[in-house]
């Protein structure tokens, strides 16, 4: 490869943020701005879709792996893409467009750093997804808690000094362990490449603190009950974009993160630790559903519901299945695709009436007609309803929980259940009804760019209902390794 | 023994600068702008002699073996002066604001650093208490330096009284060693020590408290906030960097060549100042309303950081908490750099109120110090991240993982202060903006140190390639 086409990806959108930097648009609607941004975060994706045009399905291997002396005798700057981490740098390249398209209304002021942080924010989550190197996914990854802090911080609603604060403290606790254990990985066996750690192997005795440790980790970020009360917050409080960004990008980062370090690297302790997990997500599962079912907050619920879906995730993961992170996979995909689009059309409404409560609204169908449509779709997807996307991620994940433990997978899909109840609520006492509360008469149906974002969600999440084939391509022959070593590994304990 | 005079020239010079500015500043009147500015040439051309000099020497021992000239000397030097030249370029300005811009500043700076490179370079332990009493008395005088300010005197008096305790403390630990091994020379000492160990432990202990004063580890920090507070901004910003650097210096120096074969007896004291410093200065720094005494606890925190790597007993533990150190001499700089720019007719603010809003009046002066905050908190990928990440990597290879967590959790806490300083900038309302008629060293300072933070991670290896020279072990 001539081209750097990774480190081009991580780069770009901060010099198109350097360029916002040095823009100064006159005019009150700031529209050079906006293109600036817009069209770096275009560029990017198109890039992105180069990549996964020459990536080669075929093989487990990473592939356009750029590997720099960074520190000598230290830490190299090393990136590269399997078929487990292609989709979710994909999916960052497209939800950060649809999100600058999306600060027309919601983002009145300081325009400029606002896209400057989200620009920043894209460049570090694309490098959590290709680092290969544990010091350089540490970096990226505790580095996006600063744009993001901002984010919540200067254009949150009311609480928002709480839910920043909560939100920075909350991950950076967790996170410190995993700095711990990366240095001890890098004590034990003198390096961070990832690469070559999955070849040398961590010895046994030290797998379970060092799981733990990331753990630590990435279950606040997944976040996984009980320490996921910052999401809600955090949810609520921030901006449309932000609360997209979260919800869509930020969140995948630890189940990606389970994925290729829990497993790959601690193999026999990711097998003793598979109950803890189990338990935690089926709590997850139906606790969190049961709180979102009494939410009046539209936010809040669907932030609850998110903790719901992502217990979902740790599930299938730890099946240690082929279908179960595959399952995985695809639902935090979907998820990606769903809960932006569900906070979006959250912020449509609450563009227009400035209220996220559940009663103020009610019996607005007959109002804003499409914009009843796409919310169901997207209802519809949340719920796991097949010929969604939603649903191949779920069905996946309860299929290979069902091989594993009977219990876990009964309880999961009551959550399931539970599940379709909240949605499916929230949807009637939203949009069907009587029209009680009048001020609502004056609602605007979606505007073109509006319509245009959702849409763009909504094209993937039913496409890849009807035909997954696509992502499973892209991700069967990584995962299918990863679970050859991971056996290879525990038996050769 | 003469041969090698050239190699303590910087000092010599730097001696004979000060009696001549003396001379100068009593023979011409209103001589205070020249005199600053001599004092900064002499300043610059100490660091170039030593660069040209000493830079490349391996180790010498000079009169006696009482002066030590390595590599770890040179490099502390260097940072020593370059970190007063640009405390004393920057200073002018708020001197005058004040009307204390006179010809006994940059003197009296002058000879504090001259103690300090003494300190620096001592293997002795006569030479290191002159050199630290060179430094002591002149920065009781700059701290009392603004003296028509109460709060100033009262700094000034406290350093002084709270100082001299602790030289005593030192002086009395280091008779104690004299008496039991028959030297004061570090060399000779280390070849001496068969001898009653617990005698000599005594005297450890005493030199450590001494010194422990000196840089405000806990629990002997107690001068600090108020010492911080009550003086001239532009000397706290001295006394949070420089004397740190020398007193650090002899801390690696006085424990690890005397004293390397008693590890087991100081490394519990050194982990238990560590531990405190970071704690402590994490938890009393959240209540602060003053951005001088927050800095205060600050820097007791971070010198907790520099202990923790000094407490691992090994070359890369020493190493790290001279990347620490000067890491956060950038930091520091930076940030009082913003400090300074905090003017309003004429009058200087400094409590966390008056950066209300600052961003929408300074979003440039704002954005730096955010820069500046998440790095002293030790957030990726800016410059703090690194320092901490040295520090505990020695650390953790040494198998103190207690420390290294206890370390990690208190930058947890110590996160929220600064996270209270961002908030008050970027998310409260805005008052009156600042006058922005600064000079240009203050802005230039401003934004070196703020883009050295920022950029550090594209060539974080130059420092360590530095760094790696040192080996005292």
């Amino acid at each position: 490869m001539d081209l750097p086409i990774l480190s081009s990806l991580i780069l770009l959108p901060s010099i198109g943020a350097l360029f916002l930097f040095f823009t100064r648009s006159k005019s009150e609607n700031k529209i050079t701005v906006k293109y600036v941004a817009l069209f770096t975060s275009l560029a990017n994706f198109f890039l992105s879709i180069y990549l996964w045009v020459l990536f080669d399905q075929t093989t487990s291997a990473f592939q356009f792996v750029e590997d720099r002396i960074w520190i000598e005798g230290l830490i190299n700057y090393k990136v590269g893409v399997d078929g487990i981490s292609i989709l979710f740098i994909i999916l960052t390249t497209f939800i950060t467009p649809l999100c600058i398209i999306s600060v027309n209304n919601s983002v009145t002021k300081r325009l400029n750093e606002f896209l400057i942080a989200i620009l920043v924010m894209e460049s570090f989550m694309i490098g959590v997804f290709c680092s290969l190197d544990l010091v350089v996914f540490y970096l990226f990854f505790e580095a996006g808690l600063i744009p993001m802090f901002l984010i919540i911080g200067i254009w949150g609603g009311s609480r928002r000094v709480y839910s920043a604060f909560k939100f920075f403290l909350f991950t950076l606790l967790g996170s410190v362990l995993m700095l711990v254990a990366i240095i001890s990985i890098y004590w034990i066996t003198g390096t961070t490449d990832v690469v070559q750690l999955y070849e040398l192997g961590i010895d046994t005795k030290y797998q379970n603190l060092l799981w733990l440790a990331f753990f630590s980790s990435f279950a606040v970020k997944t976040p996984m009950w009980p320490v996921h009360t910052w999401l809600p917050d955090a949810h609520v409080e921030a901006p449309t974009a932000g609360s997209v960004l979260l919800a869509a990008i930020l969140l995948k980062m630890a189940g990606y993160g389970f994925i290729r370090f829990s497993l790959g690297l601690f193999p026999s302790a990711s097998e003793i630790f598979t109950p803890l997990v189990y338990t935690l997500s089926v709590i997850a599962i139906i606790f969190t559903s049961l709180i979102a079912l009494m939410q009046e907050d539209m936010k809040k619920l669907i932030a609850y519901s998110s903790v719901a879906h992502m217990g979902f995730v740790t599930l299938g993961i730890f099946t240690i299945q082929q279908q179960g992170i595959e399952g995985s996979i695809i639902q935090m995909i979907s998820h990606g695709l769903v809960s932006a689009a569900l906070f979006l059309c959250v912020g449509v409404v609450y563009d227009r009436m400035h209220s996220r409560l559940i009663t103020t609204y009610g019996g607005i169908v007959d109002i804003i007609p499409k914009y009843s449509v796409l919310f169901m779709v997207f209802t519809l997807a949340a719920l796991g309803l097949p010929g969604t996307s939603g649903f191949v991620g779920e069905f996946l994940i309860l299929m290979a929980a069902f091989k594993d433990n009977f219990l876990v997978a009964v309880l999961a899909s009551l959550g399931v259940i539970i599940g379709a109840a909240y949605m499916l609520w929230l949807y009637k006492r939203v949009i069907f009804g009587k029209l009680i509360n009048s001020e609502l008469k004056k609602m605007i149906d979606l505007n073109k760019s509006e319509v245009f974002t959702l849409t763009c969600l909504a094209i993937p999440t039913l496409y890849f209902g009807f035909y997954p084939e696509p992502l499973i391509n892209t991700i069967e022959v990584s995962i299918n390794d990863l679970i050859d070593t991971y056996n290879y590994n525990l038996a050769s304990k | 023994m003469m041969s090698n005079i050239e190699l303590i020239f910087p000092e010599i010079f730097i001696s004979l600068s000060i009696m001549f500015l003396l001379i100068l500043g009593v023979f011409k009147k209103e001589s205070s702008k020249i005199i600053q500015n001599i004092s900064l040439v002499v300043l610059l051309v100490a660091t170039v002699m030593i660069f040209n000099e000493t830079i490349g020497v391996e180790k010498i021992t000079l009169f006696n073996q009482s002066i030590i000239i390595d590599y770890l000397s040179s490099f502390m030097k260097i940072i020593t002066l370059l970190a007063a030249f640009v405390v004393l370029s920057i200073s002018s300005n708020y001197l005058k604001t004040f009307k204390i811009f006179k010809i006994e500043y940059p003197i009296l700076i002058l000879s504090s650093v001259l103690g300090m490179m003494v300190m620096i370079s001592s293997n002795d332990l006569i030479v290191f208490y002159m050199g630290l009493e060179l430094q002591s008395l002149a920065l009781y005088v700059l701290a009392t330096f603004d003296r028509d300010q109460l709060k100033s005197s009262e700094a000034g008096l406290k350093y002084f009284v709270l100082s001299a305790l602790s030289s005593g403390l030192l002086l009395y630990g280091c008779s104690l060693i004299y008496g039991f091994t028959g030297s004061t020379n570090f060399n000779v000492i280390s070849n001496q020590f068969n001898t009653n160990e617990y005698a000599l432990t005594f005297g450890i202990v005493f030199i450590l408290v001494g010194l422990a004063f000196k840089i405000s580890a806990v629990p002997f920090h107690m001068w600090a906030p108020d010492v911080y507070e009550g003086s001239p901004t532009s000397v706290t910003l001295f006394f949070t960097m420089v004397p740190k650097v020398a007193a650090l210096t002899v801390f690696i120096r006085f424990l690890y060549v005397p004293f390397l074969n008693l590890i087991d007896q100081w490394q519990m004291i050194l982990i238990f100042l560590s531990i405190a410093s970071m704690l402590f200065g994490a938890i009393a720094a959240i209540g602060q309303k003053n951005l001088k005494r927050l800095i205060a606890y600050s820097s007791i925190s971070h010198i907790g950081y520099a202990l923790a790597g000094l407490a691992t007993g090994s070359n890369e533990g020493i190493q790290s908490s001279v990347i620490y150190l000067t890491i956060y001499i950038i930091m520091n700089l930076g940030f009082f750099s913003c400090l300074l720019m905090m003017k309003r007719n004429n009058i200087y603010y400094e409590n966390l109120d008056d950066l209300s809003g600052l961003s929408k009046n300074h979003p440039l002066l704002s954005l730096s110090l955010l820069v500046i905050l998440f790095s002293l908190a030790g957030i990726p990928p800016l410059a703090g991240f690194f320092a901490k990440f040295y520090i505990f990597k020695s650390v953790i290879e040494q198998s103190m993982f207690f420390l290294a967590i206890v370390g990690l959790l208190s930058t947890v806490v110590a996160a929220f202060y600064y996270l209270r300083i961002i908030k008050i900038m970027y998310f409260d309302k805005e008052k009156e903006s600042y006058d922005m008629d600064h000079s240009l060293w203050l802005k230039s300072s401003l934004t070196v140190s703020t883009l050295l933070i920022l950029l550090y991670f594209i060539f974080p290896g130059q420092l360590i390639d530095v760094v790696s020279r040192i080996n005292i072990i």
